[in-house]
């Protein structure tokens, strides 16, 4: 575990595409440039949705672990 | 990239319906507009007295296709309409009811749910498609 602010966690665990990148966009929404939201989920999909949604949106993907099936990625507001 | 993604939504199984909200939410929280054209059994579906309501599988998922679907269901899997919800909330989605199909099936705008934007023809619909991609469920 990293010492990050994180401003806003979300636990996607069990839900199926789209919805943790729903999630995340939702989350995004709610915080301030440069602040960071959390998202843990399951959906194997999650991993190449969040990086091709950071790299269109521009949001930064700065962190990114997989343990015991579940995915955590850390992203920065653009 | 912010190319619009127009949706066809025409068939009225919940199977399809769901597969199309999955696709309009995701466009969504990509910052693409999303605009969904809604005919026949899909605009049917839209019915806000039985929008929740069983509107059954394609004919392709079988016996074993229900039972996966069922299950996915019990496991908290979002019902289409929520999915739908929740992309409005996030971007920018209109849905549009076909307004000839509106007539065959005698609907009226009223008898909608709230998540139907409007109603337009076809001329409307490409007008608005643009030079972006067309997807017709």
């Amino acid at each position: 575990m990293s010492n990050l602010d994180i401003k806003v966690r979300v636990d996607a665990s069990g839900l199926s595409c789209p919805m943790p990148i729903l999630k995340a966009a939702q989350a995004m929404k709610s915080i301030q440039t440069g602040e960071l939201v959390e998202i843990v989920a399951t959906d194997p999909g999650s991993v190449k949705d969040f990086d091709a949604w950071a790299k269109s949106t521009g949001n930064a993907l700065v962190e990114q672990d997989a343990n015991a099936g579940k995915f955590r990625f850390v992203l920065r507001h653009k | 990239m912010d190319e619009t993604i127009s949706i066809v939504l025409f068939s009225g199984t919940d199977d399809k319906l769901n597969a199309a909200a999955v696709l309009a939410a995701g466009a969504a929280a990509l910052g693409r507009p999303v605009k969904i054209f809604l005919q026949y059994w899909a605009l049917d579906a839209f019915r806000a007295d039985r929008i929740e309501a069983d509107h059954g599988l394609a004919p392709e998922a079988g016996e074993a296709g229900r039972v996966a679907v069922e299950a996915a269901k019990k496991a908290g899997q979002a019902h289409w309409a929520a999915t739908l919800r929740m992309a409005k909330e996030l971007g920018e989605v209109d849905i549009q009811a076909c307004s000839a199909s509106l007539e065959i099936l005698k609907i009226k705008k009223e008898d909608l749910d709230p998540l139907v934007d409007g109603v337009e023809g076809v001329a409307a619909f490409y007008i608005n498609a643009g030079e972006g991609q067309i997807i017709f469920i």
